[in-house]
């Protein structure tokens, strides 16, 4: 069995921008992980679906044009419909920073802005992938 | 390889127009400054578009958010968050109307880009003409309509490639018979470019789907030289100033070259290749999005060098969202300060004849042709887009790009070089996720109150004869026309050609350099 940390890079509503979704998903695999891209347009039901298949430990979602606000919490939301086992939420493109907040109470631990070193993801990636907690934790109220 | 032109025997304005086009250039008529613009509501784009006027711009150029370059109705839940995000939101005519209202269509070229949906969309174009009483032969602007690289680069596609391209053809041919000044394709290197091209492979691929365009409307038994004088190209200005405008240099004497040669064209104008360029975006960093400016500046000047006809510079934050309306003004203060005070627009192609700028045109020129040989090797742009070999050339030069980056070779000022740890903030658009939710519910209202205000049974009628006509390969365009003037949506047209045609999904190979593994559809790595 392989002891690969698995990654999955997937695009989720009509962007069309994928350089550095197919970049990071050639770049990681040359870091040492496994990794998976989704193809474009992608529903958040299929993203999920997806990363319960291949058994991923980290999913990477990445929007170039505006969308992702109203996109990557229905991923988070259907990766925890469908249970899905991994740990880490990462997210990457043109994100502006006053959107970061929302981002990271539906379970995004980090985003990452073109040509943000891809070493460093991979860092990321490695260090946070056993201790990050997802989904996040839910007030009890 | 040797090469047989003399700099000495080329001229300005004469055949291979490696100099340029017009004999005279900026002298007589500068290029025409065209901000591409479009966001949320048609009535907030028209406002802006005015604006843009009212502060010098010569042209206009409308950018189309997403579900409608997609064939997606507002009220679609495919386009959530997406509705007057990217550009602006025409899911029927009574949007464009809103969208161009007031602005004098027969004086103004207007640009647009869109290209799956570019039927319906010039459709409605052209319904508006008429209805404000500008006749056919004087309607002008440009619609981009370039299926080929939406395959190889910018993905908005929604069929498979042969019926995209050949509906493409369609409006091609039916601008050609019915709207002589209206340029029907925008062959765009641009998007090849941003990504990851390489500058021979952006002109080199571009000029091969130029040909692809030529060769299927001879098909249609129309001559070259009714064809060729109306296809336009747009292209990347990149910061490499010299280099760049060499490119352009390059791409007017091949294009020039093969019209003539391979095509046997005899008027002089086929042989012209008029282009727009836009300031490559890929090229700006979001860490300090103020040096921008500069970089925007050389690359506007590397446009004006090589002979642009249009051209669009970026504002510094395009790199973040859509721009705010002072670094918009900025953006377009930058070429028109190169324009009235740099001098350069007095000069003709100012860089002919040095040494080196002779020689990167010859090497670019060279390095497209290839490209071009390559694309005819595997049976022509559409078969080399089906089979995805421009894809996957393209993707290696991207990862050839970033390792460029990561050892050091290509250097980004603030990225790479002389990096920053204190990211520069940028004020925000004010271009809330709030305020485009409301957009997306009053969009969503406007088009269900147009569907049930007209008559069901003419809408029916005209999306069965734009079936059966597509069905039959005749020329969709006229029945295009009815549909739009029956009040048919964009969601309900491409919907309905959705069903005959399927949809289309990218083949997901990132191979790059493993030449020897493969990605199966679900994206698994097939390596052991």
């Amino acid at each position: 069995m392989s002891t690969k940390v698995k990654v999955l890079i997937a695009k989720v509503g009509l962007d069309g921008h994928n350089r550095g979704a197919v970049l990071l998903t050639t770049a990681l695999r040359k870091e040492g992980f496994e990794t998976f891209y989704s193809g474009l347009r992608r529903s958040p039901e299929e993203i999920a679906g997806m990363a319960v298949l291949h058994q991923v430990d980290c999913v990477g979602l990445s929007s170039l044009c505006g969308a992702h606000s109203v996109w990557f919490p229905k991923v988070t939301a259907a990766l925890q419909t469908l249970s899905w086992q991994g740990q880490l939420v990462i997210a990457g493109g043109i994100i502006p920073v006053e959107d970061e907040l929302e981002l990271r109470k539906v379970g995004i631990s980090a985003i990452f802005r073109p040509h943000h070193p891809i070493a460093d993801i991979a860092d990321y990636i490695r260090n946070h992938v056993k201790t990050a907690t997802f989904p996040p934790a839910r007030k009890i109220m | 390889m040797a090469h047989e032109q003399d700099f000495s025997r080329e001229q300005p304005g004469a055949y291979p127009y490696t100099r340029g086009i017009y004999p005279e250039m900026y002298r007589k008529k500068l290029w025409t400054m065209r901000q591409y613009a479009g966001t949320g509501t048609p009535k907030e784009t028209n406002r802006r578009l005015k604006r843009l006027l009212s502060q010098g711009q010569t042209g206009l150029s409308v950018a189309f958010d997403l579900p409608t370059q997609l064939g997606i109705d507002p009220d679609d839940e495919r386009a959530a968050g997406e509705v007057g995000t990217c550009g602006v939101s025409v899911p029927a005519l009574p949007q464009l109307d809103q969208t161009l209202h007031g602005i004098p269509l027969a004086e103004i070229s207007l640009s647009m880009t869109v290209n799956a949906t570019a039927p319906a969309i010039f459709a409605m174009t052209a319904s508006l003409a008429g209805r404000l009483g500008i006749a056919p032969h004087l309607l002008r602007g440009t619609i981009q309509n370039d299926m080929l690289k939406e395959f190889s680069a910018r993905n908005l596609y929604i069929f498979p490639p042969e019926p995209s391209v050949r509906m493409a053809a369609d409006l091609m041919e039916f601008c050609i018979r019915h709207y002589p000044r209206w340029h029907p394709v925008s062959v765009s290197g641009y998007h090849l470019r941003e990504a990851g091209a390489d500058a021979g492979q952006e002109i080199g691929f571009a000029i091969a789907n130029g040909i692809a365009y030529l060769e299927l409307l001879l098909q249609r038994n129309i001559h070259v030289d009714e064809v060729a004088p109306g296809m336009s190209f747009f292209f990347s200005a990149g910061s490499g100033v010299l280099a760049e405008a060499a490119k352009f240099r390059a791409a007017r004497r091949l294009w020039a070259k093969l019209v003539r040669e391979r095509f046997k064209a005899k008027n002089p104008e086929s042989m012209k290749m008029k282009f727009h360029a836009q300031t490559a975006g890929s090229e700006l960093t979001s860490v300090q999005p103020e040096h921008n400016i500069v970089r925007v500046t050389l690359q506007a000047l590397a446009a004006v060098l090589g002979g642009a006809q249009s051209l669009h510079t970026n504002a510094k934050d395009e790199v973040l969202r859509l721009p705010t309306a002072s670094s918009a003004l900025l953006a377009l203060r930058t070429q028109q300060i190169i324009a009235a005070e740099s001098g350069i627009a007095d000069l003709v192609d100012p860089l002919g004849g040095a040494y080196e700028i002779e020689a990167l045109t010859d090497r670019l020129e060279d390095e497209a042709r290839k490209w071009i040989q390559a694309v005819d090797a595997h049976g022509g742009a559409l078969k080399a887009v089906e089979i995805g070999f421009v894809q996957k050339k393209i993707r290696e030069s991207a990862y050839k790009d970033y390792e460029a980056i990561q050892t050091g070779k290509r250097n980004i000022v603030g990225v790479n070089r002389w990096e920053t740890s204190r990211p520069i903030p940028v004020p925000t658009s004010g271009n809330t996720s709030a305020k485009r939710m409301k957009h997306q519910a009053s969009m969503a209202e406007a088009i269900q109150r147009q569907r049930s205000s007209r008559s069901e049974e003419d809408a029916a009628r005209a999306i069965l004869r734009l079936l059966r006509d597509a069905d039959q390969r005749m020329n969709i365009m006229p029945a295009m026309l009815e549909a739009v003037n029956t009040g048919c949506t964009i969601g309900e047209i491409y919907g309905a050609l959705e069903g005959l045609f399927g949809k289309y999904d990218e083949e997901v190979t990132p191979s790059h350099e493993y030449e020897s593994q493969s990605f199966d559809r679900e994206g698994r790595v097939g390596w052991t």
